[in-house]
């Protein structure tokens, strides 16, 4: 079972590693000073749950420690999705990259409260609670530029276009996911999906936005297993650059 | 973090020039002498008014440009403490760039106008800001001393009269007290780590000790006082006597973990004040001109940031709101 587990909290981690490392670069640049800090606020959240998690592999799992796990492995060794890994673009994909994400992980961590792994079920309990913040920002911002102006409208729409098959790579089926559901460990990421769409959809039309129809050979697979966008190789280096110039040494 | 506000000669002359009324001028020099806070709505000669307006707006600018050098480690910090508190730090200076926007804003201002101003060069920022952060040791030895240096100048600022940026100083020194912290620490670890590490480090203190001397502005030998502004406690220590109170509190600390600044002159005096080798005041005043190694760099970070913002900020604009001074 432990390699079930192992397998959830990787992906989980590693989401959280990167799309904080994403979120981190909106330090300085964002539209106005509210959203730097916003954006850093997160990042901060970001990382802080996916240390979490690389700790409750370590302590509990007998994995490497958190450094080692987010800046000694290699690329093929991540398990994140491409949504996390793509670039910040413009604030437009970023709000709704963190709209559809952060719903998805509300409802994720939402479930494993009641996850029969204890450690887990333990973290979600105070995790969901910072992200419901993360989801309020995300919902404010959807919901303002897509009733804002004309170019506001568009350029949420076209977003939205942009990353809906990004998103729906999220709930990539791993391999243990039968020992996950059937040893209540996770709700699975079938039912996360469903959960997920239950709750987007009306809420992405109430701002008056269309969901793109969904291509099943369009959705961005390959993250869970290791296959990964030009995106993450380049963000790993950068990530360790500095650990990588004396490997020995304590920072 | 900030770096003392730079005054031209033409500006200084022109400000003693001014003419106000002059029962109102007493009544407010009085209350400043009594350590009345001036807020607001108070009456104020209109270069007071002028003159915070600069003083503020370039201390808001320092921040958020401070931010953009140090913001390029964040994502590349070396492992899960330092990247936590590099963020958290960086994401204090932002914070008190809006605080002190805010306090500005207060004058009569708006924070587009200045943003504004930034980016067409109108108004200035820290020097120190314009000169590149290289490798993982310059966020130590930022953290550490440029930190450091701008906490003797708002310690010093927070004792003026106007109360909102008084306000804002002391919250944010209290802040600046915890990245001078995680500086030192930052800095500690470099110089005892490995000899790559230590050597990091000091390559990063010969790059940052003459922006460093520069920080606290010219000699005051050189420099154009004004006597206006040390009355009504715009200004209330002199470049000279900033500057060696930094060199004071912080020389010893980086001498004694056996590193050095690559200035064979620097010394205490048995009077106690510090001697230092020329830090070459023509580059100080290049720099200044925007001819620093980074000054282009810096500004066109921010003028991506409005412009690429501006669809978004236009976007949550509401035409029935009016701009509204705040207040405090």
């Amino acid at each position: 079972m432990s390699n079930a587990v192992k397998e959830l909290l990787y992906k989980m981690a590693d989401d959280a590693l990167i799309i904080g490392h994403r979120n981190s670069e909106w330090t300085g640049i964002g539209p106005m000073l509210e959203e730097d800090l916003a954006f850093s606020s997160m990042a901060q959240d970001k990382i802080g749950h996916a240390i979490a998690l690389y700790t409750i592999l370590h302590e509990v799992l007998g994995e490497a420690d958190p450094d080692t796990l987010g800046f000694k492995r290699t690329e093929k060794e991540f398990k994140s999705c491409h949504l996390v890994e793509q670039p910040i673009g413009e604030y437009d994909f970023s709000t709704i990259r963190h709209f559809l994400f952060d719903h998805a992980e509300l409802l994720r961590y939402e479930s494993l409260t009641q996850s029969s792994f204890q450690p887990l079920a333990q973290l979600a309990k105070k995790v969901k609670g910072e992200i419901k913040y993360h989801v309020m920002h995300a919902d404010t911002f959807v919901k303002q530029l897509s009733n804002g102006n004309e170019e506001s409208k568009a350029r949420m729409q076209q977003a939205l276009n942009n990353t809906w098959h990004l998103a729906l790579g999220i709930f990539e089926a791993g391999e243990y996911e039968l020992e996950l559901t059937s040893n209540n460990i996770f709700i699975g990421e079938a039912e996360l999906k469903k959960r997920w769409m239950e709750k987007v959809t009306p809420l992405l039309e109430s701002y008056g936005l269309t969901i793109p129809a969904t291509d099943e050979s369009k959705i961005a697979k390959g993250g869970r297993k290791g296959y990964h966008t030009e995106y993450l190789k380049p963000l790993l280096d950068e990530m360790c650059e500095v650990t990588r110039t004396d490997i020995d040494a304590e920072w | 973090m900030y770096g003392n506000a730079f005054i031209s000669p033409e500006e200084a002359k022109r400000m003693n020039e001014q003419v106000e009324d002059a029962d109102k001028l007493a009544a407010f020099e009085d209350r400043i002498t009594r350590g009345e806070k001036i807020e607001p709505g108070d009456w104020m000669p209109a270069e007071y008014r002028k003159q915070l307006i600069r003083m503020i707006e370039q201390h808001a600018h320092s921040e958020i440009v401070g931010a953009l050098p140090e913001g390029t480690w964040i994502t590349r910090a070396p492992n899960f403490r330092r990247k936590l508190a590099l963020i958290a730090k960086v994401q204090d200076e932002i914070g008190h760039g809006q605080l002190l926007y805010s306090a500005a804003e207060t004058l009569g201002k708006t924070r587009e106008q200045m943003l504004n101003d930034l980016i067409n060069g109108k108004s200035k920022y820290s020097n120190i800001f314009n000169y590149p952060a290289k490798t993982w040791a310059d966020i130590a030895v930022i953290g550490f001393l440029v930190d450091g240096a701008a906490i003797v100048n708002q310690v010093i600022n927070s004792k003026g009269s106007y109360g909102p940026y008084c306000r804002a100083l002391e919250r944010i020194c209290y802040e600046e007290s915890f990245h001078l912290k995680q500086g030192h620490d930052n800095v500690v670890y470099l110089a005892t780590g490995t000899p790559h590490q230590r050597a990091m480090l000091q390559d990063a203190l010969n790059r940052w000790y003459r922006p460093l001397l520069h920080f606290f502005g010219p000699s005051d030998k050189t420099s154009v006082h004004s006597e206006k502004l040390m009355k009504w406690k715009v200004k209330l220590a002199s470049n000279d006597d900033m500057r060696n109170q930094f060199l004071d509190q912080y020389v010893p600390k980086i001498l004694e973990l056996g590193l050095t600044f690559p200035d064979p002159n620097l010394h205490k005096n048995d009077d106690g004040v510090w001697e230092f080798s020329d830090p070459n005041w023509d580059e100080f005043y290049e720099v200044i001109k925007g001819n620093g190694p980074c000054n282009a760099e810096r500004i066109a970070v921010r003028k991506y940031a409005e412009e690429a913002g501006r669809w978004v900020r236009q976007a949550l604009l509401n035409p029935s709101d009016k701009y509204v001074t705040p207040l405090a």
